[in-house]
């Protein structure tokens, strides 16, 4: 039985040209694992909102064809008839939790259903069990971190026993961590408890292996629907930017099936004797060694700590300095100081202890482009000449909200002064974005640092830190705990390591499929 | 304007109870215009806040009141024509007439403050010590929607707080940072997308077809019944010492009433000792 199906169904958004799904027909059936893929704007987030209801009820637009959520006609019913089928869960943990404890958070879509005392009480247990939230219940939400708090919105989309998932890019404000655990679940709910996943993911590495069907979008068309291995084979030739690693570095290598997976990319290589032994991760240089060479430093931080007043320490004895030219990808956990440590570098904080000092402008750009823009037109932002010269002056009538996620960065770029900066900081800059955006974000980062500023990258993303980084730094608990080039850091270890990385284990410190095909041959020939 | 997670008895109370003792407070405030009970009754809330162990958010708010309370207590006898004891003429004001601000005025003004003040610090207290979920579950059969409303005021306050913070730090590090009637325009834009973003999972998660539920009885605990029954007392004392004029005290046109009278006292001292009873019961509230 099908828990979604369209049928020639074309939405367009009130007051746009272009329709945002064109003349799309599929079906889901009940308990399948249904990946969305697509570049940005492609209609993914339209997709998922119409499976919940919030496409047409909430954003309004226009609807032609046939769309039916589990056996509920989508014209007739919103979201408030679809939630008894259907949970959604979005990119913003903040705003999915509602209430002032995940308790009160999984019981309120159940009050709202008419439940009584017990039943709710009971659906609210079952659904923290299986999600691993049973020690959050009565916690503060405002006391949670990101991940957890996306798994009680999960738990509240979840919490009716729902047949339906549709979840939005639910892992692009977590970090690798928080995100693999996030996807672990779906797996099991899906696995355990039949629930239809329809799951609009950028990064298809971390998630392809549990689906069923991959679903690609591409300006409103589905341009492919096919299992995860039959898409892989297709992306290699119409749509490399949506081709995973492994799968890259196997064909690259001239071998077949596509991988979907970590396993299936090692099961290939060994059956072909290409799979490297595990060894030793490479070894990481020693941090002092690298510390002492401060006298040509654009930015040095000295023994800085960040200590709140009756709160934690954010940063502790944090010594660094960075270097004209640099390429620095900052990685760790959320709450591990990365943030704080670039708002230190911009001047926005003082150390408690320690002193930063830089010998120019610090430019820093933060994790929302959005929030450095006032005005209604993007050519009342900036002057006429750095419009032009951010290529954004075509664009000078649009809403800088408006704006896709690439041209929003460019546009904030320029009101901080990036090009004239000595120093580049980016807060998470690869948010929501897909690949080909991030390609385009690297390129432009190098050349920054060819141009001869310092560039350093708050990340998640270890994929996006091997394409662009000469240097990565391990941030735990507001301290250093690596600093090292990026194969030692990105190829040693497991959650902060590329999909290639992982494949090889850590293989002559093989971090992009290029280099992993180059290594394997190297190896072979040896 | 958020709740603290404590184990106190007033947090250990139902939301409705310790709501009705809240409640209760600011009625004895509103009622008594004697200063000696007034005085009695910041002690009384003096003692709630230390015994739900919020004391900090309960000065705090006595302290962000203060410029109010002195607002009105300086105001009040510039436009009051009442009162004997003129301090000073200050001749006619145009528009404000003739200003003689007398002692009695002040005076008055002074106690229309002080009730201002410790109404706030009563807020304060019920903010801190109810749980707005569990307000919302107690009124969801009576009020649901502006329950519902109160619920997310007090989850957004901070997170919109922190917006602006976000907003503010990145017009910081702008080449040119935009005037501050631009960047308040942004922060009004960005909490109405906040807006959208929750009213969308408000929708997802079936607000709009949101009914009553069941009424379900649950037993009464040993603190909802101390909280309850002290919210009963203190209503009805201070409506007895309305009515039957317990602790009579007036303004205009000279002081006259019984500052200190025996009454006077009794009255002070039952607020101060029903409004700590509650907390004297310490059993099971230790998490």
């Amino acid at each position: 039985m099908s828990v979604l199906e369209l049928h020639e169904l074309t939405y367009r958004y009130p007051g746009a040209a272009a329709p945002a799904l064109d003349r799309v027909s599929l079906t889901i059936e009940e308990g399948e694992f249904v990946i969305v893929a697509g570049l940005s704007a492609s209609g993914k987030s339209t997709l998922l909102g119409l499976a919940c209801g919030i496409v047409p009820h909430f954003h309004g637009g226009t609807l032609a064809g046939d769309a039916e959520v589990c056996g509920l006609d989508l014209e007739y019913n919103g979201p408030a008839e679809l939630a008894t089928h259907v949970g959604a869960l979005f990119q913003d943990p903040e705003t999915q939790v509602l209430m002032g404890t995940p308790r009160a958070e999984l019981a309120f879509p159940l009050e709202n259903r008419g439940f009584d005392a017990v039943a709710t009480a009971r659906g609210v247990e079952e659904a923290a069990l299986a999600l691993g939230v049973s020690a959050l219940l009565d916690r503060r939400t405002n006391t949670l971190s990101g991940g957890e708090l996306q798994r009680v919105a999960l738990g509240a989309a979840l919490a009716g026993h729902p047949r339906l998932l549709a979840l939005d890019e639910p892992t692009s404000q977590l970090d690798p961590v928080a995100g693999d655990e996030l996807l672990g679940l779906l797996r099991r709910l899906n696995e355990e408890w039949g629930t239809a996943v329809l799951l609009a993911e950028h990064r298809l590495e971390r998630c392809l292996a549990a689906a069923d069907r991959v679903v690609v979008l591409d300006a409103g068309r589905i341009a492919c629907d096919a299992p995860p291995s039959e898409f892989l084979d297709w992306a290699h030739g119409a749509a490399p930017s949506l081709e995973t690693p492994a799968a890259r570095l196997v064909a690259s290598l001239g071998l077949d099936p596509p991988p979907t997976g970590v396993k299936q990319a090692r099961a290939t290589l060994a059956r072909h004797n290409l799979l490297p032994p595990a060894g030793e991760p490479p070894p990481l240089p020693r941090r002092e060694r690298r510390s002492r060479r401060t006298e040509d430093a654009v930015l040095r931080f000295d023994g800085v700590w960040h200590e709140l007043d009756r709160g934690p320490t954010i940063l502790a004895a944090v010594s660094l300095a960075v270097r004209a030219g640099e390429l620095i990808a900052l990685l760790g956990r959320n709450g591990a100081g990365k943030s704080t440590l670039l708002r230190h570098a911009a001047g926005l904080l003082a150390p408690t202890r320690g002193r930063v000092s830089a010998t120019g402008h610090v430019a820093l750009l933060l994790q929302d482009p959005s929030a450095y823009f006032t005005h209604e037109r993007v050519a009342d932002e900036l002057p006429p000449a750095e419009l032009k010269a951010a290529g954004l002056e075509h664009l000078g009538d649009r809403q800088p909200r408006d704006l896709s996620g690439g041209e929003r960065q460019r546009l904030a770029l320029a009101l901080i002064a990036a090009d004239e900066a000595a120093v580049l900081c980016l807060d998470e800059p690869t948010r929501g974005m897909d690949r080909r955006a991030k390609a385009q974000l690297a390129s432009a980062l190098k050349a920054r640092a060819a141009a001869g500023a310092a560039v350093i990258v708050a990340t998640h993303d270890p994929e996006f830190a091997a394409a662009f980084a000469t240097r990565a730094i391990l941030l735990a608990g507001g301290r250093i705990l690596a600093d090292a080039p990026p194969a030692n850091l990105l190829a040693g270890g497991w959650y902060f390591a590329t999909e290639t990385a992982r494949v090889l284990r850590g293989h002559a410190g093989a971090l992009t499929p290029d280099q992993g095909a180059a290594a394997l041959t190297a190896w072979t020939a040896a | 304007m958020s709740y603290l997670t404590r184990a106190s008895p007033l947090h250990a109370a139902r939301a409705a109870p310790a709501s009705a003792y809240c409640a209760a407070l600011v009625t004895a405030i509103l009622l008594t215009h004697n200063p000696l009970v007034l005085g009695a009754l910041a002690v009384a809330i003096a003692t709630a806040a230390a015994g739900a162990r919020a004391p900090g958010r309960v000065a705090r708010s006595l302290y962000l009141s203060l410029p109010m309370a002195l607002v009105v207590a300086l105001i009040n006898p510039l436009v009051s024509r009442n009162g004997l004891t003129v301090l000073a003429r200050f001749g006619d004001w145009g528009p404000f007439g003739q200003v003689d601000p007398t002692l009695e005025a002040l005076a008055y003004g002074a106690m229309f403050g002080l009730q201002l003040a410790l109404t706030v610090a009563v807020c304060a207290l019920w903010s801190a010590a109810i749980d707005p979920d569990a307000l919302l579950r107690s009124l969801r059969r009576v009020s649901f929607r502006s329950a519902l409303t109160a619920t997310l005021a007090t989850r957004m306050v901070p997170l919109l707080a922190f917006d602006a913070q976000r907003i503010a730090e990145a017009q910081r590090t702008r080449r040119r940072p935009a005037p501050r009637t631009l960047i308040a325009r942004a922060i009004t834009t960005n909490a109405l997308d906040r807006a959208l973003d929750i009213a969308a999972t408000l929708e997802v998660r079936g607000y709009a077809s949101a009914s009553a539920p069941r009424a379900a009885r649950a037993p009464r605990s040993r603190h909802d019944l101390a909280f309850a029954g002290a919210a009963a007392a203190i209503a009805a004392l201070a409506l007895i010492t309305v009515l039957l004029g317990l602790a009579p005290f007036d303004f205009y046109p000279t002081f006259h009433g019984s500052l200190a009278s025996a009454r006077t006292e009794a009255v002070s001292l039952a607020f101060v000792v029903l409004a700590a009873a509650p907390f004297g019961q310490r059993r099971g509230i230790e998490r």
